[in-house]
């Protein structure tokens, strides 16, 4: 075995290294909590969608005329193609809830600061490429809501000023999404897409490895290095985080077969009921809505009551988390050393992105019906509260700025070292 | 090999010609494939006008034909429904129709070349929903002084019977009327302007 090992690492120049670099010798603060899962369980349901859809692939017929009819093939007929199919949609929603509380830890321990803005930035890259991918996945299954939402979504693009309408037409291949926007969304879901998450991730990873990881305290653990040259506060990441990860495995595998094997639809969040019926470009669903993973930002479009603003608000409510590293000026990092104000702001952020989810799902009429009886005059109510929310979500970025910018943030001292070290 | 001495403005000049050469090309052989995402021929080909009989569309009634894999509307407007029309104007975004949003033998108070016959293409101008078509004169849990039109189910967006946008919802525009003209009484055609009227 040894001589094998030689002989390998002898003809594969920089493997060993990387492997050393990347797994043994990767020095993780020791004080990560369970915050820190959400990466590696999203790095599994990465590798669960391409395993799962290159099996999709090997069933699925990329056509508007064959597309709706191959989906129920795969569900019926196909052994197992249900479990492969559930796995698969299952693993999208779950990619987001992960994606989501990565993104949220950031916010919280001040992942984004320097040095690992660059890390944010190619993390917000992987959710921009990540809800394009989603999005076209969801358009193949070429159901009612596949198709009113690829045409509303794609529509958006008319808000581009001169070439709006061009440009519509240009991706749809058509007037209307048909067989030739199906067919190009086929080819970029399997194999653009999935080729440019990859090498994003590889990009995000590298960067991450080259600054280090942060951690729940938000101290550097390069500053305190023992005689060995290692932070005295890191464990390898292999044995010590690999381990770990795969409780977090465990436990987050066991959610996934409950959701697939007892309720994948989940009252129709993860699978939308109106996408049951095949699409028909002459009858609108009775409520259009994306799937629960884009609703925040789709109610911040639905809003505002100008197409124009309405595509601009959707596009800065994106735009401006990119932007967050420079927003904050702060050089506290952690959540556990900042002032209350961004701990009580950090807070409503939350919540806003939460309820501005329930008002994009179309939850709210039911709510305002409890509340206010049964005449309530839903539109309004839904608005003014809707819009409250579109302003405190900005508001958020706004107050982060003005908070550190002018020194108002009353920080806690940030201790020298972890707080868990022996 | 007598002058070995590097001559850096000759070498930046063939980068930079390299470069931009190699750039022109790249950006040249784009076009192709950027192009092959325009509508093809066949999609093209089935935008050919097509003929609607009319003459058993009960007057209040809607029939949806599909005209370039876009639904067509056609309305037999009641009096009671043209009556209220002028009466909308001061609640509207664009009562005078001044958008192009119509031919110009269509931009009238009535948006039709025959009062009592509404023909539009039924997408919502605010994101291409098909919006429904609620004709009757009476109050509707979206408006309470519904006086007949279309609502978009999508994002609550209103429309009189002459397919004009309310003011305060998300639609910019009124719904679009297509070219067409009357063959005869009973049938109407999408997709051609009427003998001698410029679109």
């Amino acid at each position: 075995m040894n001589a094998f090992t030689q002989w390998f690492n002898e003809r594969a120049p920089g493997l060993d290294a990387a492997y050393k670099k990347h797994m043994t010798e990767y020095y993780a603060p020791k004080n990560f909590n369970v915050m820190y899962y959400f990466g590696s369980l999203a790095l599994l349901v990465l590798v669960n969608q391409i395993v799962t859809g290159i099996f999709l692939t090997m069933f699925y017929n990329p056509t508007a005329a064959g597309a709706f009819d191959s989906v129920q093939y795969i569900m019926r007929d196909v052994h197992w193609g249900w479990l492969v199919r559930y796995m698969h949609v299952t693993g999208a929603s779950m990619f987001f809830i992960v994606v989501y509380l990565h993104m949220f830890r950031g916010l919280m321990y001040g992942s984004y600061k320097k040095p690992r803005e660059l890390v944010w930035l190619l993390g917000m890259l992987i959710f921009l490429a990540l809800m394009a991918e989603a999005f076209m996945g969801y358009v193949l299954p070429w159901g009612n809501m596949s198709f009113w939402g690829a045409k509303v979504i794609i529509t958006l693009f008319s808000a581009v000023p001169v070439i709006g309408e061009q440009l519509v037409t240009w991706i749809m291949g058509s007037f209307v999404p048909s067989d030739p926007t199906l067919n190009r969304f086929f080819a970029l879901h399997v194999v653009a897409l999935p080729l440019v998450l990859l090498l994003l991730v590889v990009l995000h990873l590298g960067a991450l490895h080259e600054v280090g990881s942060n951690n729940p305290d938000g101290v550097e653990i390069k500053k305190h290095k023992g005689p060995d040259g290692h932070p005295l506060d890191g464990i390898p990441f292999h044995p010590y985080y690999t381990v770990k990860d795969l409780v977090g495995v465990g436990v987050f595998l066991i959610i996934c077969a409950i959701i697939i094997f007892f309720e994948p639809t989940v009252g129709g969040f993860f699978i939308e009921h109106d996408n049951s019926i095949p699409a028909n470009d002459l009858v609108t669903p009775a409520t259009i809505k994306p799937v629960w993973y884009f609703t925040p930002f789709y109610a911040i479009l639905r809003m505002i009551p100008n197409k124009g603003f309405g595509v601009l608000a959707l596009l800065a409510s994106i735009v401006v988390l990119f932007l967050v590293p420079w927003l904050d000026r702060g050089k506290v990092k952690s959540v556990r050393y900042r002032g209350l104000s961004y701990k009580i702001a950090l807070t409503i952020f939350a919540i806003v992105f939460l309820l501005l989810a329930a008002i994009g799902d179309d939850l709210t009429p039911g709510w305002i019906v409890s509340i206010f009886g049964p005449n309530a005059d839903i539109t309004t109510i839904e608005n003014l509260f809707g819009r409250i929310l579109v302003v405190l979500y900005f508001a958020f970025f706004v107050f982060l700025w003005v908070y550190t910018f002018f020194g108002l943030e009353k920080t806690k001292p940030v201790p020298e070292r972890v707080t868990t070290h022996a | 090999m007598a002058d070995e001495s590097i001559n850096k403005g000759r070498r930046r000049f063939l980068t930079a010609s390299t470069a931009v050469v190699g750039g022109a090309g790249l950006v040249i052989t784009a076009i192709p494939f950027v192009e092959t995402w325009l509508p093809s021929a066949r999609a093209e080909a089935a935008g050919a006008p097509v003929t609607i009989p009319i003459g058993k569309i009960e007057p209040g009634q809607m029939i949806r034909v599909a005209w370039q894999s876009q639904p067509i509307f056609v309305v037999n407007r009641t009096p009671e429904q043209l009556e209220w029309l002028p009466k909308q104007d001061p609640r509207l975004r664009d009562p005078d129709s001044k958008e192009p949003q119509q031919p110009k033998y269509c931009q009238n108070a009535t948006r039709s070349i025959k009062p009592e016959w509404m023909v539009l293409i039924g997408i919502c101008t605010h994101l291409g929903c098909v919006p429904d078509y609620d004709g009757e004169v009476k109050p509707m849990p979206f408006d309470p002084n519904w006086k007949g039109g279309f609502y978009c189910p999508c994002h609550h967006s209103r429309y009189d019977v002459a397919a004009r946008v309310y003011q305060g919802v998300p639609a910019p525009l009124n719904m679009v009327v297509p070219p067409y003209h009357f063959v005869d009484d009973t049938h109407i055609q999408i997709g051609v302007d009427p003998k001698g009227a410029a679109a």
